[in-house]
């Protein structure tokens, strides 16, 4: 089996390939076909390993070829599998299957539809290089690689110009991330002398002490990376914007499996990490931090996708916080029951939206749950997950991070009741989606039915979303021992119970009493509050301030190409020279022979005015 | 003393010869006073010890140079017309310009001329010595001259042949 | 080798005087032919300086040079001349300003 690794992204790659290269010529249903068999059989594989690494779980570690052999660096494209890339690798193949299957159905009347296929081939494809490749450097390739298809999938509807936009904010915002990476890729290359993930946390706890300046700052850049690609504050304005994609691609990359790269790469560098405590310290606050504000702004909202990306932002908050504390296990646990009930949340809405003549706003939708009976399954069991209500996966792994925080010495207390406060918030919002959508007034009646390729997608991920708690990760021995004591009574009462309030709170608000409802929770632009909530904490505001408009100033300058007015200037005034010239080249003899005349005069009187001696 | 003398007075005939030439509308009358300031530089010539160019001056320039002017201007055929149009540009707002600008360069040179303070002369050279000097270090000179003259040659011939064929 | 009589200095004047006055000619005439006049009379200015010159220091190569002037002499005056041939011919004119065909 070892020997066939390189088959699961190799097969995702060569569909995509396939379906780049004879794009116009394949029917629909061939290009289906191979987009989501090639998917399947890589995750067909992928279980196959998974049922042989859990029967014998040692690391497998293949070497295909030298990529890279300058001086002391030598990066090989080979594949090193363990308990996290395992997890990763179910997540990619499992879910990405599942969501090609819904997009099937979902992308039928689309004129691209092989395009769409081929972005996400090849997208499932560099993710799995990302996450099983040995070496940080091919780590970046599938890093860049997702981050191309991302941009490609968020921009795949290019006929509208706001869809190019976001593209490209999605991009250019992971850029700056990816560029402090790359940054701390070097820093580690230059002291450490090496990429490969097995020799660099070694040699970094070799060479370094708990603290060190140098492990710290390679860390905040390798965590600026990951803020980028995974929307942690201050770089999460791209996500939000990128809901301008397809569904089932917001489903995919933004909310299972490529903003979760960010929190697999600090997982998989831990070594380095627990270096640096300052560095965990900023993890954790940043994560918590953008756990409230995307909390927060996601109960204002009121575009489902953006809704949902929020509450992307605001789970990954809650991985970091869980990294930051060292919870690793909690965090990579979040990371899969989120990936299925994320899915499930962004396949349900993609199956209302496909229903609803692509209706986003959810004021416009209502009393769905008896006409759409999957997609409000979906929802409420996606929703359940999402608030951590008892039982569900998302409980579980919610609640392994909250009583994590809490048990940080210096700042758990504080941390734990932020991730509370955006544990209410979370079921308030969640909520208030499921309850303002299919309950109330119909207010826009589904123009058709969904096929099985939308329903089965759903369903297995409904499950999944339910028993995902129960999975029992292979990550033993992979992460340096963690707290195992347990906290005081109250705060687990607390932390299961804080969800149920903001789920009660919900269905006073919007069932109980819908004439009481606070217009702020309406309209986002009732009031100053929820407009700067509405608006993401007014962030792009801001980066437009500071960013975007002097690029743009400068940019205006600089397009009359003020450089080049002085190679103008150097032009004309050559140009004016040889009109001058061009003159005094008249034909006329007489002429010519007065400027000899001068020219010789001149040259006399310099002989003569110059001192004897000089010459 | 009486060398001084004929000196001075060839001089005046030359330089005011030349004047002569330079201001007249028909082009043979300044050619007859070309010729005799040539005959005056001759004897300039035959004055300060050099009376083998002074031959050469006669032959060559008084005898060959300016009797192909003398031809040329013959077969030019030159009309009355043609005289008063060269008295018309011989007006003083013409040559006012330049005789400034030829008497600043006058000027210069007298001055540089004057301030040179060489030893005394040393008398005469013979026709031997100029002849053994051009076959001696200068024969690449002659050699180049010859060219020179064998292209003057040629093109004479090419650009003139081409005028009598065509006719006039 | 006996002294001269006639001063070096007076000689070049002579010379001096006599290239200024062909310079002026050339600045003046228009006429192709004097313009050739002209350069005869500025080359012969020249030859009396070297021949002058040369006779001061005793030495031969002042009237070598002189020889080397009279043939450039000869060999211009003789393309001179076929020239104003063919511009007679061509622009019935000799005047110079009028012959010329420059767009400048």
């Amino acid at each position: 089996m070892q020997e066939f690794v390189w088959l699961i992204p190799l097969l995702p790659l060569l569909s995509a390939i396939f379906l780049m290269v004879f794009s116009l010529k394949l029917p629909p249903t061939i290009v289906a076909f191979l987009g989501t068999g090639s998917v399947g059989l890589s995750a067909l594989l992928t279980c196959n390993l998974t049922w042989k690494f859990l029967q014998n779980p040692d690391l497998i570690t293949t070497t295909l070829w030298t990529w890279i052999k300058v001086g002391e660096l030598n990066a090989n494209v080979g594949f090193h599998i363990d308990g996290l890339t395992i997890v990763m690798m179910m997540i990619i193949t499992c879910v990405g299957f599942l969501i090609h299957l819904f997009s099937c159905e979902f992308m039928e009347d689309d004129t691209s539809y092989s395009r769409y296929f081929a972005y996400l081939n090849m997208f499932v494809s560099a993710m799995l290089v990302l996450v099983m490749s040995d070496n940080l450097l091919l780590l970046y390739l599938g890093w860049e690689g997702v981050g191309v298809c991302s941009y490609l999938l968020v921009g795949f509807w290019y006929q509208h110009s706001g869809n190019g936009y976001a593209a490209r904010k999605a991009f250019i915002v992971t850029r700056i991330g990816d560029t402090a990476m790359m940054l701390g890729l070097l820093i580690l290359f230059t002291e450490l002398r090496t990429l490969d993930m097995q020799s660099l946390a070694a040699s970094a706890q070799a060479r370094w002490q708990t603290g060190d300046f140098m492990p710290t700052l390679a860390c905040l850049l390798l965590l600026a990376g990951a803020a980028g690609k995974s929307a942690q504050f201050p770089l999460q304005t791209w996500l939000p914007d990128a809901m301008a994609g397809p569904t089932p691609v917001s489903a995919l990359i933004h909310a299972a499996t490529m903003v979760t790269a960010g929190v697999y790469l600090i997982a998989r560098m831990h070594g380095l990490f627990t270096l640096s405590p300052q560095a965990m310290t900023v993890i954790a606050f940043i994560g918590v931090g953008t756990a409230l504000m995307a909390a927060f702004s996601a109960a204002v909202q009121t575009d489902i996708k953006r809704i949902l990306a929020y509450s992307t932002i605001s789970q990954i908050g809650y991985m970091f916080l869980a990294l930051g504390v060292g919870a690793w296990t909690a965090a990579v646990f979040h990371l899969m029951t989120h990936a299925f009930f994320k899915a499930l949340l962004f396949l349900g809405s993609g199956a209302i939206i496909h229903c609803l003549h692509h209706e986003h706003d959810i004021f416009k939708m209502g009393g769905l749950w008896k006409r759409m009976p999957i997609a409000f399954a979906s929802f409420l069991i996606g929703s359940s997950a999402l608030a951590a209500l008892p039982f569900t996966s998302g409980f579980y792994s919610k609640d392994l991070i909250l009583l994590s925080a809490y048990q940080l010495e210096e700042f758990g207390p504080i941390l734990w009741a932020g991730g509370l406060l955006g544990a209410l918030v979370t079921a308030l919002y969640s909520f208030r989606l499921v309850f303002v959508v299919f309950f109330g007034q119909i207010q826009t009646l589904p123009d058709k039915e969904n096929g099985w390729r939308i329903g089965l997608p759903l369903f297995i991920l409904c499950i999944l979303s339910l028993i995902g708690g129960y999975f029992s990760l292979p990550l033993n021995n992979l992460f340096p021992m963690e707290r195992n004591g347990h906290p005081a009574a109250w705060v687990e009462m607390v932390s299961i119970a804080t969800p149920l309030l903001g789920v009660i709170v919900a269905y006073v608000l919007f069932i109980k009493s819908p004439s009481h409802i606070p217009r702020s929770l309406i309209s986002p632009h009732e009031n100053k509050l929820s407009r700067i909530l509405y608006s993401g904490w007014k962030l792009d505001e801001i980066y437009d301030r500071l960013f975007v408009s002097p690029y743009t100033r400068s940019t205006s300058i600089l397009l009359n190409e003020p450089v080049d007015k002085l190679y103008n200037a150097v032009v004309l005034i050559n140009q004016k020279l040889n009109a001058w010239l061009s003159y005094s080249q008249s034909g006329r003899m007489r002429w010519y022979m007065v400027s000899i005349a001068v020219g010789f005069i001149v040259l006399l009187g310099i002989a003569i005015t110059i001192p004897k001696g000089f010459s | 003393m009486l060398e001084l003398a004929l000196f001075y007075i060839a001089a005046s005939v030359a330089l005011f010869a030349t004047v002569l030439a330079m201001t007249r509308t028909k082009a043979v009358h300044a050619l007859i006073y070309l010729i005799v300031s040539l005959l005056a530089i001759a004897v300039i010539f035959f004055l300060i010890g050099a009376p083998f160019a002074a031959a050469l001056e006669i032959v060559i320039y008084a005898g060959a140079i300016m009797v192909l002017f003398v031809f040329v201007i013959m077969m030019l055929n030159l009309g009355e017309k043609g005289d008063a149009r060269e008295r018309q540009l011989l007006q003083p707002h013409i040559w006012l310009g330049p005789a400034i600008l030829s008497l600043v360069l006058l000027v210069e040179l007298l001055y540089l001329i004057s301030t040179v303070e060489g030893p005394a002369s040393s008398g005469s050279v013979s026709p031997k010595d100029v002849g053994l000097a051009l076959f001696g270090p200068y024969v690449i000179a002659v050699e180049i001259a010859s060219m020179l003259l064998l292209s003057g040659l040629v093109g004479s011939y090419h650009l003139g042949r081409r005028f009598l064929d065509r006719g006039l | 080798m006996q002294e001269l009589a006639v001063p070096l200095n007076h000689v070049l004047f002579v010379s001096t005087l006599l290239f200024t006055i062909g310079m002026l000619g050339l600045m003046i005439r228009r006429n192709i032919i004097f313009i050739l006049m002209s350069l005869e009379v500025m080359l012969n200015a020249s030859a009396l300086a070297f021949i002058a010159a040369g006779a001061h220091w005793g030495q031969a190569d002042g009237q070598v040079i002189f020889l080397l002037i009279l043939s450039i002499a000869a060999a211009e005056v003789a393309v001179g001349l076929g020239l104003v041939l063919q511009i007679q011919k061509r622009f019935k004119t000799l005047d110079m300003d009028d012959a010329n065909r420059m767009r400048g």
